[in-house]
């Protein structure tokens, strides 16, 4: 006689979806599917000019790799109906990473198999079904990290891991044959040289903002009299759009050079890396700004007034109290100001300050979809490298002043 | 001590403490008592200049405190406040240390300080000093706030409703806590409530405060049988006033030394109304009444109570 299991189980959301324990990994699935079915796994275009014909997964891949997306597919959405458990979410983590990293490899495979038949001038493209593919593949993995409720560890071995196999396969060489590789390969070094110049630029202007907007917040923060006029200023310069405002800036730019022609041997101009940091540096003041503000106004007045009875000085205060218990949200803010001016970055090179936009915007004059995505993808990983390095140390930095 | 004479204080136009003297011997427990509003907590922080007095002048030990450095006036007062205010990115050890730090303090000093505060709080030194205040029970952390204020042995304890936002239980415990630590270090202490039980349960004497002035100045006793206005008379309530008297006078007053009775002794420092309170639950009309070592000293009955 045991009737009390039959009420732990848990109800379906939805009456119509009974038996399904995790939404979310059986909308991916179907998601993929579609995209699979659907469009084209890689592209095949006889020179770089002419858009490419799609090719399916089913007709570009390999019986072996087939199988295999096929079998990790079909696992994943039977994982949907399993009562959800520790191992069942480290299960879907390893087939989803093993997916990832076929679809990968299936793309590399499809590559060289296609242009085995020797024209030279032949490119593969990544179609859209592998990006839905990959993308699906990398939102399950997540997704199932965050059920297991994953620590940074876990979240850092499993990048790794992804990030290891990735290398791996490129080292195997198995991607040669895509255009992507092929574009990289003709701009090896213009390429290391964009995205240490993309990398400078971010740097200086990260730098810069925290240097003039630190003081700023804490001084809205101390005098709550200076928030609106300070606000009011940085949300207008927000709203401009990151092209107007580097066009914006070659006029009195230009003007200050002609006036001052000495400043010119420093590098500023009227484009250039110059109006590029310091439109940057404007867009990256508002989260600064406004993360110190918040982080100190958001530190319990008890405990400040508890300082204060106890004899402790204002710069006291300020270091030991003030200061690391708002460190998390002056991280955060610094967070939002990195990812931010890693992506707005791109949009510089329209100026003439170099970096990935460099090849964003040569590939978008080219129509050449690849030598759009050199200068693209690495922008995106170089963000969500920054994001999760940042959120790594936040996490540390709150842990250790756990409330 | 602390002298306290004709001082003023203003918010904008309204007087919030209204030309107040007060004079706390050395030693003392003072209660300042009042409804919100009625500058209890200002009078508080004036003494240790967290607020300025806009006239009269305050002087503990006979110095005048505008003469002292705000900071090194108050790393002489002890201050324990509502929301506590502990430092939650410090350890227990760190927060209680606080001042001693400030004081500079060499570190062996400071941590057979720690140790002894927290044994004094009955707080297991190895297994608190390394927790964060977050790891804390409400109860334990307003100790460890109250052990940061006795941290650097001031000669004064300034108190602002420190225990007004834990549980009635642990507000119990907390209150007969600090009666005894009182009485073990002979502290000045100054204590802002708007809690009549527990201005009579610790104060030795009550300051009764209405619109920024002293409404009367007494012990707990004189309070409740000779309330000096309607006010102070409303303020410490006609009803149940028979408990309340009840609640300042201790079993010492009434036992019969030498005679006994049946049963779990209560100590010589148990409130009578606590007694009526284990006659009624015991289902009994005499109790036996033992010293600070457990030793039986006499017995008490119910009729005592009411004599």
């Amino acid at each position: 006689m045991n009737l009390e299991p039959s009420l732990a189980v848990r109800r379906p959301a939805f009456p119509l979806l009974l038996g399904v324990h995790n939404q979310v990994l059986l909308v991916l699935v179907v998601i993929a599917l579609a995209a699979v079915a659907s469009s084209g796994f890689v592209g095949d275009a006889p020179n770089r000019l002419v858009s490419g014909r799609p090719i399916s997964l089913w007709s570009a891949a390999d019986p072996i790799t087939k199988a295999g997306v096929a079998l990790l597919g079909a696992a994943l959405s039977a994982t949907c109906f399993v009562r959800p458990s520790k191992s069942l979410h480290c299960t879907v983590v390893v087939l989803a990473a093993a997916l990832l990293l076929l679809v990968l490899a299936a793309a590399g495979q499809a590559a060289s198999h296609l242009t085995q038949s020797g024209r030279l001038a032949a490119r593969i493209s990544l179609g859209p079904a592998f990006w839905v593919l990959a993308t699906c593949a990398a939102l399950a993995l997540a997704d199932a990290l965050q059920r297991l409720n994953a620590g940074l560890i876990a979240q850092l071995f499993a990048v790794i891991g992804i990030a290891a196999g990735a290398v791996l396969l490129a080292a195997s060489g198995i991607f040669d044959a895509l255009s992507l590789t092929q574009e990289f390969a003709t701009h090896r070094q213009a390429f290391s040289d964009a995205i240490t110049r993309h990398m400078a630029l971010v740097g200086a202007s990260v730098a810069l903002a925290t240097a003039i907007g630190f003081p700023l917040g804490v001084a809205a923060a101390k005098r709550p009299g200076l928030q609106n006029p300070v606000f009011a200023v940085l949300n207008i310069l927000q709203t401009i759009p990151s092209i107007a405002l580097f066009g914006l800036l070659i006029w009195p730019l230009s003007a200050l050079v002609a006036g001052v022609p000495r400043l010119a041997q420093f590098g500023v101009g009227g484009i250039g890396v110059a109006p590029a940091i310091i439109a940057l540096v404007l867009y990256s003041l508002l989260p600064v700004v406004r993360n110190t503000s918040v982080g100190l106004a958001g530190v319990d007045s008890a405990v400040i007034e508890a300082g204060r009875g106890m004899g402790m000085g204002a710069g006291q205060i300020f270091r030991q109290i003030e200061l690391p218990l708002a460190l998390p949200v002056l991280l955060a803010g610094l967070r939002i100001v990195i990812v931010q001016a890693i992506g707005l970055a791109v949009v510089a090179a329209l100026i003439g300050a170099g970096g990935l936009g460099t090849f964003v915007f040569e590939g978008l004059g080219q129509y050449a979809v690849d030598l759009v995505l050199l200068g693209a993808l690495p922008a995106i990983f170089l963000a969500l490298l920054a994001d999760f390095t940042l959120q790594i140390i936040t996490t540390m930095v709150s842990r250790r002043l756990a409330r | 001590m602390i002298e306290i004479e004709d001082v003023t204080k203003f918010y904008g136009d309204r007087r919030v403490v209204d030309c107040l003297s007060l004079t706390v011997p050395a030693g003392d427990f003072c209660v300042l008592l009042g409804s919100s509003g009625c500058g209890k907590s200002t009078t508080l922080k004036m003494i240790n200049r967290l607020i300025a007095a806009d006239a009269g002048t305050i002087r503990i030990a006979g110095e005048d405190i505008a003469t002292i450095p705000a900071e090194a006036l108050r790393r002489r007062i002890g201050y324990a406040i509502q929301s506590i205010g502990l430092f939650p990115h410090w350890t227990v050890e760190d927060n209680i240390a606080a001042v001693p730090r400030l004081l500079k303090w060499p570190r062996a000093r400071r941590d057979d300080r720690v140790t002894e505060l927290l044994e004094m709080f009955r707080l297991s030194p190895e297994i608190y000093r390394r927790k964060y205040p977050h790891q804390l029970s409400g109860g334990e952390q307003q100790r460890v706030g109250v052990a940061r204020a006795l941290a650097a042995d001031p000669e004064l304890l300034l108190m602002d409703e420190p225990f007004g936002a834990v549980d009635p239980l642990t507000r119990d415990d907390l209150q007969t806590e600090l009666a005894r630590i009182h009485r073990a270090t002979k502290k000045t202490i100054v204590f802002v409530t708007h809690d009549i039980e527990e201005a009579l349960r610790l104060a030795m004497q009550i300051a009764v405060m209405q619109d920024g002035r002293i409404a009367q100045l007494g012990a707990p006793l004189d309070i409740l049988q000779h309330p000096a206005s309607d006010f102070v008379a409303d303020f410490v309530g006609r009803q149940g006033i028979g408990l309340k008297l009840l609640s300042v006078r201790r079993v010492a007053d009434r036992m019969r030394p030498g005679e006994t009775a049946e049963g779990e002794p209560l100590s010589l420092d148990t409130s009578l109304r606590d007694a009526l309170s284990a006659m009624t639950t015991r289902r009994t009309d005499r109790l036996p009444v033992c010293d600070t070592t457990g030793r039986r000293v006499g017995a008490i009955a119910l009729g005592d109570l009411v004599r």
